[in-house]
């Protein structure tokens, strides 16, 4: 019993070191929140397209989608843009954007000088869709299932490993089931 | 003057705590308005994280503050409107964190472990050996020889 007792100090040095070597993995983002909403329904949304036909929950429902909150005025989303425009161009993705607090020309202009990786881009100008999604900084990304369940969310720019290691394997599984 | 001017600017800083909230979020009922702010205070500003949102410039923090505002004018109580934020950011929009098994470690972590150190003190205390006299008791012949030592010392 003593002698265990002593290897009491060695064991919590090693739990601590176990937290504060996680704590320091690169790509761990302190600020980032679990999302209330995952295994939820989004919520219902009907916005106003930024060219033409806008987009709304209930018309995406059938086959998993993307949905990205970006905008013009955001420098991250301009980091995660050529993901983007892999995910829509090489793996056929369906991405549906969600141009949040901006202002539509400027949005046109962004999407104009780097391409746009988008089937359809919806105008959120008050914010208040993002609101609703639990939105707190863009770039944000949801996976919706076919039948619109929030399944992940992405929170800050997407990057190539979040891509290559959860994204396309959940979304791979989704259109499985 | 110098005095005067500093107490002025002193008087004047008091008056002017900074509250974010923009007039023109204001509810007209005074009532439901100070019902909204009792509850924005409990609420975390998700941008600063460390700030309430009655605090915070956030533009962030305004959407949920008009947000709070019209939930309370449709008619929601306190819990009801709270319940609508945390429903889309979770509990960590609480500046509180709520009771429950997850947080259990995190409210009665702290009181558990005195208790738990000041059990383990009982018990090392008394299961410490009673301090038994390991010399053994001076014989007389000592005894006089010390006294006189000491007497020799006193001089």
């Amino acid at each position: 019993m003593r002698r265990v007792l002593f290897l009491a100090p060695l064991l919590v040095f090693m739990v601590l070191a176990w937290y504060f070597a996680s704590a320091l993995r690169p790509d761990r983002n302190p600020q980032e929140l679990p999302s209330a909403m995952i295994d939820k329904m989004a919520p219902a949304f009907d916005l106003a397209g930024l060219h033409g036909e806008g987009v709304a929950r209930d018309a995406l429902k059938g086959a998993p989608v993307l949905i990205n909150f970006f905008a013009s005025w955001c420098v991250p989303c301009r980091v995660e843009h050529p993901l983007l425009m892999r995910l829509a161009e090489q793996e056929h993705v369906a991405i549906y954007g969600i141009d949040y607090k901006d202002k539509p020309e400027d949005a046109t202009k962004l999407l104009a000088q780097f391409g746009d990786p988008y089937r359809r881009v919806g105008l959120d100008q008050d914010g208040r869709v993002g609101l609703d999604f639990g939105v707190y900084g863009v770039p944000e990304t949801y996976v919706l299932d076919g039948a619109g369940k929030i399944r992940k969310r992405f929170v800050g720019p997407l990057t190539a490993a979040q891509v290559d290691n959860d994204l396309l394997p959940l979304l791979h599984s989704l259109r499985r089931s | 003057m110098r005095r005067v001017a500093f107490a002025i600017m002193l008087l004047l800083a008091l008056g002017l705590r900074a509250f974010a909230v923009e007039p023109a979020e204001r509810l007209a009922d005074p009532a439901l308005e100070s019902r909204a702010r009792a509850i924005s205070a409990t609420l975390r500003c998700l941008v600063c994280q460390n700030e309430s949102i009655d605090d915070s410039g956030a533009s962030l923090a305004h959407d949920i503050r008009v947000l709070l505002r019209e939930r309370l004018l449709a008619g929601d109580t306190d819990v009801q409107a709270r319940q609508a934020i945390v429903d889309r950011y979770g509990d960590f929009v609480l500046l509180d964190p709520p009771v429950k098994p997850a947080t259990y470690l995190l409210w009665f972590g702290p009181a558990g472990m005195l208790l738990a150190s000041l059990v383990g003190t009982v018990v090392w205390l008394r299961r410490r050996p009673v301090a038994t006299p390991s010399v053994a008791p001076l014989t007389p012949q000592e005894q006089v020889r010390l006294e006189g030592l000491l007497r020799e010392a006193d001089c």
